[in-house]
Parts: C-alpha cells; structure tokens; sequence
C-alpha cells in the first residue's frame, strides 16, 4: 500500500503535465524513495492512480536500469566501471567490495546493509574511480578510501 | 580567457540567487524581454552558436524551424542526461551555476513563445537534481519565474524531470518518449521534435551548455558571441578531461582550441611523465585518435577533417600502459547494455561485436575474429534506427583501423 503522503506527491507531480502518463517516472521515483523498491502491488497502484495500464506501467518501469524491481539492502553502492573509471582501477575496488563483504555485482550482503550496482558513466571521470553510495557522491576511490567511506554507511 | 559559464563557480555560496544576480546574472533577461522575441531569435542565429550536445546543429536554424510552426502550446526542453562516457562539462552548471541555465531557458522560452519548459536530468545526478529545484523555487520567488515574468506579463513555468538510467534517453526523441512516461525508444524522424515533439506539440530540445550560452549572447551581443572561437563555430566551449593527464577536470576554453594545447597547456600533460597512446576526444562514441594527431582543432567543422568528431567534447587521455583492446571491449559493453532494442541490427549487431571483443581481449580470438568483428561492424553502419548502434561501429572501425596490431598481438 502506498502511503497516503505517497499519494498526495504523485497527485502534485500530476499538476506538472499536461498529460497524466508524464507523471509516471517521477511517480515510481515517489514510490521507490518510499519503499526501497518497486513492487508489483505497488506498480499496479501507480498505474490506478495515474489511469495508465498495469502491463505499460510494468514495461515502462523496467526499461530503466535505476529502477529496482527487487527489495536492496540498506544502502545502495554504484560503482561505476566505464573507460575512464577503468583506467583507474574500478577493478580491484570490484574486488575489495568482494573479498571485504562479500559483495558481488547485483547482490546484497547477508546483514542487508548494501546491496551493489555496477554502473556505466556517473559523469565523475576527471576524479575516476567513482561510485554513488544512496545519492552521496565519492571519488578519487582507492581500496583504502572505499572501505574508510563505506564504514560511515551503517 | 574570461569565463563566462563557469563564472563564479568557485564562489562557495554560487547556486544562490542572489549570489548569481551579484554577479551580473539575470541582467541578460531583463534585457531580453524588452527585445521582440523574433529579434533574440536571430541574434542567435547571428551568433554563430552550435548545440552543445554533440552534433553540433546551428541552434539559431533549430529555434527558427520551430517559429514557424503556429501549433501551441510549444514546449522548451534542456537536455541534462549527460551520459556519453568520458562526459561530465554540464554538471558544473547544474550543481554550481544552476541560474545560468534557468536564465538561458527563459529567455528561450520568451524567443520561442513557449510557455513550459522542462529540464530532463538524468538520475545518476540526484544532487543536482535537488540543487535546481531549489534554484527555480528561488527564480519564482524573485519574479523570474510563473505567469509575470519580470513584471512583463510573459508566463514561463520551469520544472525538473529525472531520467531513470538510460544512455538513449539522451537522444532527443527517446527524452521525449520518456517525458511522456514511456519506454525511452528513439522515434522516426521526421517529423522533427520541432513540429511534433512532446505531446506532439511544437518542442525545442537544447543541450544544457547549450542553453547556458544564450545569456552571453544577450548580454555580449551576436557579433561580440561570433568573435570568440573558431569563425565556424564561434563561442566558449566547456571540455571534459579525464584520464592520464595531470590536472583533469572541466575546462573553459575557446572553441578551436588544439587537442594539445588541452592536453598539455591546460591539463598539465601525462601524468608520471609517460608518453601518450591515444585520446578519444569527444566522449566515447567519438573516434579514437593516436598520439601523432593531436593537433587538431577542436570544434565541430574541424574535427571530421581531422579525422574524429567534437562530440560532447569529453577528452579521454590514455597513457602507453593502457590496454586499448580492453578499452574497446568495454566501450561495447556499454553500447550493448544501452542499446535500447528497437531494432536489430544494433540489438544483435552490438552484442556480437561485445562477444568477438571478450574473446580477443580474454587472449582466446581466432586468426578470423579482426575480420569478422570488422564484417559484423560493416552490417551494423547505416542500418540503424538511431545513432548509437551506428555510434558503436563506429567505435570498433576507428580502434582497429588506429591501433590494428594491438588487437593481433592479442591473438595467439
Ligand atoms: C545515443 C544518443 C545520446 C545522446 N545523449 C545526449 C546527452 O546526453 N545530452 C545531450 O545534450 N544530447 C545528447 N544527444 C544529442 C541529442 O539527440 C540532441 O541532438 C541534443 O540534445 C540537441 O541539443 P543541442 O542542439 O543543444 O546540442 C544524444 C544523441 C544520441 C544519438
Ligand atoms: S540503434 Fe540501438 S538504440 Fe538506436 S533505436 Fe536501434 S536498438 Fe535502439
Ligand atoms: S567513466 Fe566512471 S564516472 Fe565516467
């Protein structure tokens, strides 16, 4: 169930448009934000909400890689692994979060507190290798500084 | 050279209004809304100014096409997904000088006669995001912003929309697919977003630095805008650096300056001193360009002679110890993952090129597989519905016509 200030946000996103099936992404954003994640009672209640059909509210929903269609841990890693975060190492720090936590890319540790993305370009090649912990940003990463970081997350 | 877009960013308190209209800003667009909006529309044409979103389209001939469409309403878009590899020129302006990029849209939406304008920001940014609600709250609280803009009686309503990790959502009609809360799948051209764009309704799309360039020519004048740059493609330039220079980061530069100069002027050369191998640069769909042709001016006429792209203007810098047939097969990584599907010959072209590329960087390609990456490549080129999976074999032709004997001396 979504709740009644979830609804009251999406019914305010809604005056953004002028056409209700415009709201649905931030609406799922409402919704994940809420919830940690998109399920499919909550995707069905979206698309009521917005008069938009269950099956292209569905198809919409998981054409974007950020939206999740599965319950995560508490925090969320996103390491980026393109060209430039590379070049710089992203490897061994896929291997850190591995070895340390047991982390593999798309799973999430037995405590629930992180689940990890691999993600493409995060726009902050100059200081590569970088990563998106919940909407905290975090570079210039070595193996030291990513454990030291994701020490604060709890 | 003065900088204009990136003015004031190192001012701690620079995403505040006030702080913004200390320097100078928000005086363009009181000056714009005493011109006749034909009139700002010429002026950029007059200006020379080029999109910034990388291919370069004159964006005085874009806003005329769209003036002459009578549909209403028209709607103004700035195009914030910034997701080329290698780019990363627009987050500056949007998480440190979000009023500019208010202020250019605008005065766009007062040129265009649009009444609504969105900014599509794409969701690995939600900083930003949070950073330019905050501003447009701030905008209409000053009179900048909502039904009487400056006391003028023009309407302009501004609001944030957050993409939700998706390359092609960059591509104008995918961004306005995905507005409309769809799957973000590139439409057929024409009919051009300017007549029929989202909602079907008359749309102008703009690059964010694009859009940041308009209070300049505003304020400076078209013929003043015309000087700074190359004679083509006038104006300031913001490049993004990465790699293995000394200094990255993003860079305010005239249009037309070398590769070199950037490299080694302004980025402080290779770092540890090591020789270069190659530079992609204009984000990684541009070709890749080895050591020896770095002194090529980088804007938009010059670069094709040249034998690359300007693209998003996303240097990346690779030292001698870089692999590049990895770097290739990672490039195609990102390509298949992005690729959206809609047709086959990138959705199934792409994934072979990604498949040839692991076995050859992974040391167990074949004599065969060059020439059959590059023939697979071949099927991709002019098939595609949009430009990335023409964007991708691109890609492949440039690495192995560049750099073929890396690739062979991966095969055993
Ligand atoms: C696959 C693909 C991805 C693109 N990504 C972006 C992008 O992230 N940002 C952008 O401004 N333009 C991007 N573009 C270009 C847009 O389609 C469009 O040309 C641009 O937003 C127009 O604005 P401009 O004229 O100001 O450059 C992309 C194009 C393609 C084909
Ligand atoms: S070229 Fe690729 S991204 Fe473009 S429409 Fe075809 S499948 Fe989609
Ligand atoms: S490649 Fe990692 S942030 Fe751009």
């Amino acid at each position: 169930m979504l709740s009644e200030n979830a609804v009251k946000e999406i019914g305010l996103i809604r005056n953004k448009y002028h056409d209700a099936q415009s709201s649905l992404l931030p609406a799922l954003y409402v919704v994940q934000k809420e919830h940690g994640w998109l399920s499919p009672e909550a995707l069905k209640e979206v698309g009521e909400i917005l008069n938009v059909p269950k099956a292209e509210v569905k198809g919409v929903s998981t054409f974007y890689a950020m939206f999740r269609h599965r319950p995560i841990g508490r925090h969320l890693i996103q390491l980026c692994t393109n060209v430039a975060c590379m070049i710089m190492g992203s490897e061994s720090l896929l291997n850190i979060l591995k070895e340390r936590y047991g982390l593999e890319p798309n799973g999430t540790t037995g405590d629930g507190r992180f689940s990890l993305v691999v993600m493409e370009c995060i726009g902050a090649c100059g200081t590569a290798p970088a990563m998106l912990v919940d909407t905290d940003f975090h570079d210039n990463l070595t193996e030291e500084r990513i454990v030291n970081i994701l020490e604060k997350y709890k | 050279m003065e900088k204009f877009l990136l003015r004031n960013i190192e001012n701690p308190n620079s995403t505040d209004i006030n702080e913004y209209i200390k320097a100078g800003g928000y005086k363009a667009l009181l000056k714009a809304v005493e011109m006749k909006p034909a009139d700002i529309v010429s002026e950029v044409r007059k200006s020379g100014l080029r999109g910034r979103g990388g291919a370069g389209f004159p964006t005085g001939m874009k806003w005329a096409f769209a003036s002459a469409d009578p549909k209403k309403p028209r709607y103004m878009l700035c195009n914030a997904d910034e997701g080329e590899p290698g780019t990363f020129k627009d987050r500056p302006i949007l998480e440190k000088n979000p009023h500019l990029l208010i202020e250019g849209m605008i005065i766009s939406g007062y040129a265009l006669e649009a009444e609504y304008g969105y900014i599509y920001i794409r969701g690995e940014y939600p900083a930003a995001k949070d950073i330019l609600d905050a501003a447009i709250k701030q905008a209409h609280e000053k009179g900048y912003l909502g039904d009487n803009v400056s006391g003028k009686g023009v309407r302009f309503h501004l609001y944030v929309h957050q993409g939700a990790g998706a390359y092609i959502c960059g591509e104008e009609t995918a961004l306005i697919e995905s507005l409309e809360g769809k799957r973000g799948q590139p439409r057929i051209k024409p009919p051009f977003p300017v007549n029929e764009g989202f909602l079907s309704k008359p749309t102008i799309i703009n690059n964010v630095e694009t859009l940041a360039n308009i209070p300049y020519i505003i304020e400076i004048g078209a013929d003043a805008y015309a000087e700074i740059g190359s004679p083509d493609c006038p104006g300031p330039k913001l490049y993004s650096v990465s790699g293995h220079v000394k200094r990255p980061g993003v860079y305010e530069l005239p249009m037309g300056i070398t590769l070199r100069e950037i490299i080694y002027d302004h980025c402080g050369g290779i770092r540890g001193d090591k020789k270069l191998k190659a530079v992609i640069p204009g984000g990684i769909s541009t070709p890749i360009l080895p050591a020896d042709a770095i002194d090529c001016p980088m804007d938009f006429v010059n670069m094709p002679k040249h034998g690359s792209m300007l693209g998003s203007g996303a240097v990346m810098v690779f030292d001698e110890t870089v692999d590049l047939v990895k770097v290739c097969y990672r490039a195609i990584k990102f390509f298949e993952h992005e690729s959206c599907g809609k047709c086959t010959p990138c959705r199934e072209g792409v994934g072979w090129m990604r498949a040839i590329l692991e076995r050859i960087s992974g040391g167990s390609g074949t004599a065969e597989d060059i020439d059959l990456l590059i023939e697979v490549s071949n099927n991709i080129t002019g098939k595609t519905f949009c430009p990335l999976g023409d964007g991708a074999a691109m890609v492949v032709q440039n690495f192995v016509k560049n750099f073929r004997s890396e690739f062979e001396e991966k095969i055993h």
